[in-house]
């Protein structure tokens, strides 16, 4: 007998048929537009090697040069008697041992890799989207407690925080964070912008944790206080654990969307990996490919995080 | 040990008004095992609830080793510790491994040391007969298993009183027996058990005095001997041509 597992790689074959088709048919349309692509020109915006030129400080000469391996150090004497080293790449040396030298005169160059607009702005990015998940967390965690708080208060206003940052665009709260807040309680921009998306993303966390801990069974609490647990301690031992292991899925799609809304910063002109994809166009007219690659490094972002959380899920899992 | 004075607890709910406990009055002796039976329905769950304070009483007055539930300065928690209570539906912890069920309340309620704690878990767990279980999660046992993971996460916080809510309604037949030996015993030990039970079986044989409730209303009470062989109450002769 056949097992019913086999046979699946004709489907296979089907889903990349189709994939590529479309991939094919999207290259057809752009050559028709008489586009070139300038792929090659995109790694220089993640890294480049950027130079810097060395000059004598004074008149002088030029007393030893040790051009060992990749570096050349030049050991120069002043006019008034002081030595002074300088190390330049071996390739790049302009002097011989024994010129003279005039003050301003090139000795070489030194090189060096720097993160280019696309990388600081990849950085940029995570940055944001890290520190306003754990502050939204922290503050989704905190308002999803008082959401099914005995007091009403804390319930009435948790609800209205909830409400009120749900109700609104997230471009709203940005523009009303930077321009409002920004300018009366004098904070600068990537704070606000952080602040923004913590908040905003805080709401969402805050109906997560609630709806996880109202799934958690009564016949749990009811266990933990008859053996003599405080509330507090029914919530931190028994109930937020076994809640947090049900709410891991919708909170990494809160993260992920957390990431993805960040691309909204670069509004308020914080170079976020959107605002340094413009940026990078501007001055390379590459559009296509620029846009293509912001694309895929937010998907390389979102990835990662949608693997590490469904590594804790399984690791959670244990206990099933 | 544990006396109710006109107990009631009335839920309101759509409209409708349900005198679940409706002035039950007893009096549980130290050592005394006490078995409540009655119809579904009969308030004899919330009449246990409310023992350790799990429903908060409409009126009347419990006294737990003469500290009164019903005032509000009482501390609720303080006298849970010395009442243990086991749940028809286990209730154990599914995240906590079953030594760590049973240590968890000891260490933070009781606050013992983590080794002692464990030691004491290990000796519980040999009495109920499960100590191969210790590092099991609970979803691996069978229902009668659990059921003893919970009895001794109860007794390791040494309560004065053990309340059973149905231990074996919610579990398969022939578990049933491991989960009653196990509470015979304890009963044998000279533990005051409040029981509510639909076993029968139980009730006479391991019984000191059993209550019959019927609508929120403790109808008749009085030992095994008298209950089964020659009730008073209409309606308990009519509960128990239906059940026997």
């Amino acid at each position: 007998m056949k097992s019913p597992i086999k046979r699946v790689w004709h489907w296979h074959f089907l889903t990349f048929v189709i994939l590529f088709s479309l991939a094919a048919s999207l290259w057809v349309a752009t050559k028709k537009i008489d586009y070139t692509w300038r792929w090659n020109r995109i790694p220089q915006y993640f890294f480049y090697n950027a130079e810097t030129l060395l000059h004598a400080p004074l008149d002088g000469q030029v007393l030893t040069i040790d051009a060992g391996g990749g570096t050349a150090k030049i050991v120069f004497q002043g006019e008034d008697g002081t030595q002074k080293i300088f190390k330049v790449d071996s390739e790049s040396l302009r002097v011989d041992t024994g010129e003279d030298l005039f003050e301003g005169d090139t000795l070489g160059s030194t090189s060096e890799w720097k993160a280019g607009p696309l990388m600081t702005g990849l950085l940029m990015t995570l940055w944001l989207s890290a520190a306003a998940s754990f502050i939204g967390l922290i503050i989704g965690l905190i308002s999803g407690l008082c959401r099914v708080s005995n007091n009403l208060t804390l319930r009435s206003l948790s609800t209205f925080y909830v409400e009120l940052i749900r109700g609104t665009p997230l471009l709203v709260q940005i523009f009303i964070f930077y321009f409002f807040l920004g300018t009366v309680l004098d904070i600068g921009r990537v704070v606000a912008g952080i602040s923004a998306l913590a908040i905003f993303a805080g709401a969402y966390v805050a109906e997560i944790i609630r709806a996880g801990i109202q799934s958690i069974p009564k016949g749990q609490t009811e266990a933990a206080r008859s053996l003599g647990m405080t509330a507090t301690q029914n919530m931190i031992y028994i109930v937020l654990p076994q809640a947090f292991k049900r709410v891991l899925p919708p909170l990494a799609g809160q993260f992920i969307s957390l990431i993805k809304d960040s691309s909204l910063v670069s509004v308020i002109a914080i170079t976020d990996l959107t605002k340094s994809g413009r940026e990078v166009i501007t001055s390379t007219f590459a559009t296509f490919e620029i846009w293509f690659t912001v694309a895929l490094l937010y998907l390389l972002l979102t990835s990662i995080l949608s693997q590490l959380i469904s590594w804790i899920e399984r690791r959670l899992a244990i206990s099933d | 040990m544990i006396k109710t004075r006109d107990l009631k607890k009335t839920f309101f709910g759509r409209g409708q008004t349900v005198y679940a406990v409706d002035g039950v009055s007893v009096n549980i002796k130290p050592a005394e095992v006490v078995v409540v039976i009655g119809p579904s329905g009969s308030g004899k769950s919330t009449f246990l609830r409310c023992l350790n304070g799990l429903e908060t009483l409409t009126s009347g007055h419990i006294l737990v080793d003469g500290v009164d539930l019903a005032d509000r300065k009482t501390d609720l928690n303080k006298v849970r510790r010395e009442v243990g209570m086991v749940f028809q539906q286990f209730n154990l912890f599914p995240h906590k491994k079953v030594i760590e069920n049973i240590v968890l309340a000891q260490t933070i309620v009781r606050k013992r040391k983590h080794k002692d704690a464990e030691i004491k878990a290990r000796m519980l767990l040999e009495k109920v007969g499960i100590a191969e279980k210790e590092q099991e999660y609970p979803s691996r046992l069978s229902g009668g298993q659990q059921q003893r993971v919970a009895i001794a996460r109860a007794l390791a916080m040494d309560p004065k009183i053990m309340l059973f809510d149905e231990p074996t309604s919610a579990l398969d037949p022939e578990m049933v027996g491991e989960v009653l030996d196990v509470m015979k015993n304890l009963a044998r030990e000279g533990m005051t058990m409040v029981v509510v039970t639909h076993e029968m079986g139980f009730a006479r044989e391991v019984a000191d005095r059993v209550l019959f409730m019927d609508q929120g209303k403790l109808v008749e009470e009085g030992t095994p001997e008298h209950f089964f062989t020659n009730p008073q109450e209409d309606r308990t002769k009519l509960f128990l041509k239906q059940v026997l």
